[in-house]
C-alpha cells in the first residue's frame, strides 16, 4: 500500500504532463485538423449546433472510456487480434451511447441517424487507442481520451455555429438574426446548409490555425 | 427492376458517400495523394463493401431483427435484438475483412502487394459500415442492398480518383503555404460536393 500512496505523490493526479495531454488535443494537436482523424462525422452532423454538441458528447464518453479499457486490457490483448478487442470494445460503448439517446431524446437520435453508429469507425478513437492507449498507463489514456474528444467537439461547435447562423439564422434553434434585417433584404445563406459548406469551413478553419502557428504547415 | 436501376444512380452520384454524406473522409484524404494507390483503394472498397452488406443483410434479417429467431424455437418469436447490431455488424466487417486479406494473399499475391496496407485499413472506412447502417435504416430488400452498396462502392471509387487526379495537378499550383496539403484538399472537396450537387436536380 505505502508504495503506492507515494507513486501517487509523485505524480499527482493532474501534473503537468497529464495536463499537457488534456490539453494538447485542443488546438496543437487537434485531433481532426492536425491528425486528420474523424473528418467523416465532423461534417455531417454540423448543420445546426444542437445535434453537433450531442454528437460531441457522445464522442468525449466513448473515446475517454474506450482509452480507460483497452489500456486497462493492454497487457492482456494478442497483438493479431488488437483491431477486433478494440473494435468490440468501442461498438459496446456506442450501443450504450445509441440506447440512451434513442431513451431520452429521440429527436436528436433521429437526426443524427447512421452517425451515432458510425462514431465505431470514427477515426480518432481507433487512431487514440492504437496511437495513445496500448502503451499508457490507464489514467493518462483516460484523459487523452477526453482530450481528443474535446478537441473534436471544438471543431464540431465552431463549423456548427457558423453554419446555423449563417444558413438558419439561429442558434440553438432561437432566431438570432433580427426580423429587420430580412425586412431589410437580408437572405440567409442557403449554401451553409448544403454539405459542401462544411468542407469549406473546415478547411477555412485549417488556413487560420496554421496561419497563426506556422509549425503546423505540412504536417499532414 | 427499373426501381433498382434508379437506386444504383442515386447511390453513385445524387447520395455520394463522400459528397453528400462524407462517408470514408478519413481514408479519402489520407490516400488520395496519389492516383495509382487511389485506385487501389477504391478497387480494395468496392470489393469489401459489396461483401459485407448483404452479409449484414442476412444477419440482420435472420438473427436479430424482432421475430427473426423463430425458426429456432416458437417461444423466441418475441425476441428483438436490434441493439446488437453495431456490434455485429462491425464483427461481420473485421471478419470479413481478414478473410479477404488472406484469401487473397493466398491466391492473388500481385493484387495482394497492390492493396496489402489498404485492406486492414478498410475495416475502419466509414463508408462500409455506413452503408451497413443506411441498409438497416432504410428497410432494402436483399436485391436492393446489393445493388445499393455497390453503387455506394462505385461512388467512392470515383469520389477518391478524382481527388487523386486534381491533387496531382494541384501540386504544380501555387497554394499559400498555411493552406497547403490538407486544407486546399478540403476546398477542393468542397468544390467537387458542389459539382455534385448539380446532380440532385435529375428526377428519377
Amino acid at each position: 500500500m505505502a508504495e503506492v500512496a507515494e507513486k501517487v505523490k509523485k505524480e499527482p493526479l493532474f501534473s503537468k504532463k497529464n495536463l499537457q495531454v488534456i490539453k494538447d488535443p485542443f488546438d496543437d494537436n487537434n485531433p481532426v485538423t492536425v491528425q486528420v482523424l474523424g473528418i467523416c462525422s465532423a461534417l455531417a452532423v454540423t448543420v445546426q449546433l444542437k445535434p453537433a454538441l450531442i454528437m460531441s458528447l457522445g464522442v468525449i464518453f466513448v473515446s475517454a472510456f474506450s482509452n480507460l479499457i483497452v489500456s486497462g486490457l493492454r497487457k492482456s490483448i494478442p497483438t493479431r487480434v488488437r483491431i477486433i478487442v478494440q473494435l468490440i470494445v468501442v461498438a459496446t460503448l456506442v450501443t450504450i451511447v445509441d440506447q440512451v439517446l434513442k431513451a431520452y431524446m429521440f429527436d436528436i437520435s433521429k437526426k443524427l441517424s447512421v452517425f451515432v453508429g458510425l462514431i465505431i469507425t470514427n477515426c480518432i478513437i481507433m487512431g487514440r487507442l492504437e496511437a495513445f492507449a496500448l502503451g499508457q498507463k490507464p489514467w493518462p489514456a483516460f484523459l487523452d481520451g477526453i482530450g481528443n474528444g474535446i478537441g473534436y467537439g471544438i471543431i464540431l461547435v465552431a463549423v456548427a455555429f457558423f453554419r446555423e447562423l449563417l444558413g438558419s439564422g439561429s442558434l440553438f434553434g432561437m432566431k438570432v438574426i433580427p426580423q429587420w434585417a430580412y425586412d431589410h433584404g437580408y437572405v440567409n445563406n442557403g449554401l451553409m446548409v448544403l454539405p459542401p459548406a462544411a468542407l469549406f469551413l473546415i478547411g477555412i478553419y485549417i488556413w487560420v490555425q496554421r496561419s497563426r502557428n506556422p509549425k503546423l504547415v505540412n504536417v499532414s | 427492376m427499373e426501381n433498382l436501376l434508379n437506386l444504383f444512380i442515386k447511390a453513385i452520384f445524387v447520395e455520394n458517400a463522400v459528397f453528400a454524406f462524407f462517408l470514408g473522409m478519413c481514408s479519402f484524404l489520407a490516400v488520395s495523394k496519389k492516383l495509382k494507390t487511389a485506385f487501389g483503394l477504391g478497387l480494395a472498397v468496392v470489393f469489401v463493401m459489396v461483401l459485407t452488406t448483404p452479409l449484414n443483410y442476412v444477419i440482420l434479417n435472420y438473427m436479430l431483427a424482432e421475430g427473426a429467431l423463430a425458426w429456432i424455437h416458437p417461444s423466441l418469436a418475441t425476441v428483438d435484438l436490434t441493439f446488437l447490431s453495431f456490434i455485429l455488424f462491425i464483427s461481420t466487417i473485421a471478419g470479413a475483412v481478414q478473410l479477404v486479406e488472406m484469401v487473397v494473399e493466398k491466391f492473388a499475391p500481385a493484387l495482394y502487394s497492390a492493396l496489402g496496407i489498404f485492406l486492414p485499413l478498410i475495416t475502419v472506412n466509414c463508408s462500409i459500415l455506413g452503408a451497413s447502417l443506411f441498409m438497416q435504416e432504410r428497410e432494402y430488400n436483399m436485391s436492393e442492398t446489393f445493388v445499393f452498396s455497390l453503387g455506394t462502392g462505385i461512388g467512392f471509387f470515383l469520389a477518391i480518383v478524382l481527388l487523386a487526379a486534381i491533387r496531382e495537378r494541384l501540386q504544380y499550383s501555387k497554394v499559400p503555404p498555411a493552406l497547403q496539403g490538407l486544407g486546399i484538399a478540403m476546398i477542393v472537396t468542397g468544390l467537387m460536393a458542389i459539382a455534385f450537387l448539380s446532380f440532385s436536380g435529375i428526377k428519377l
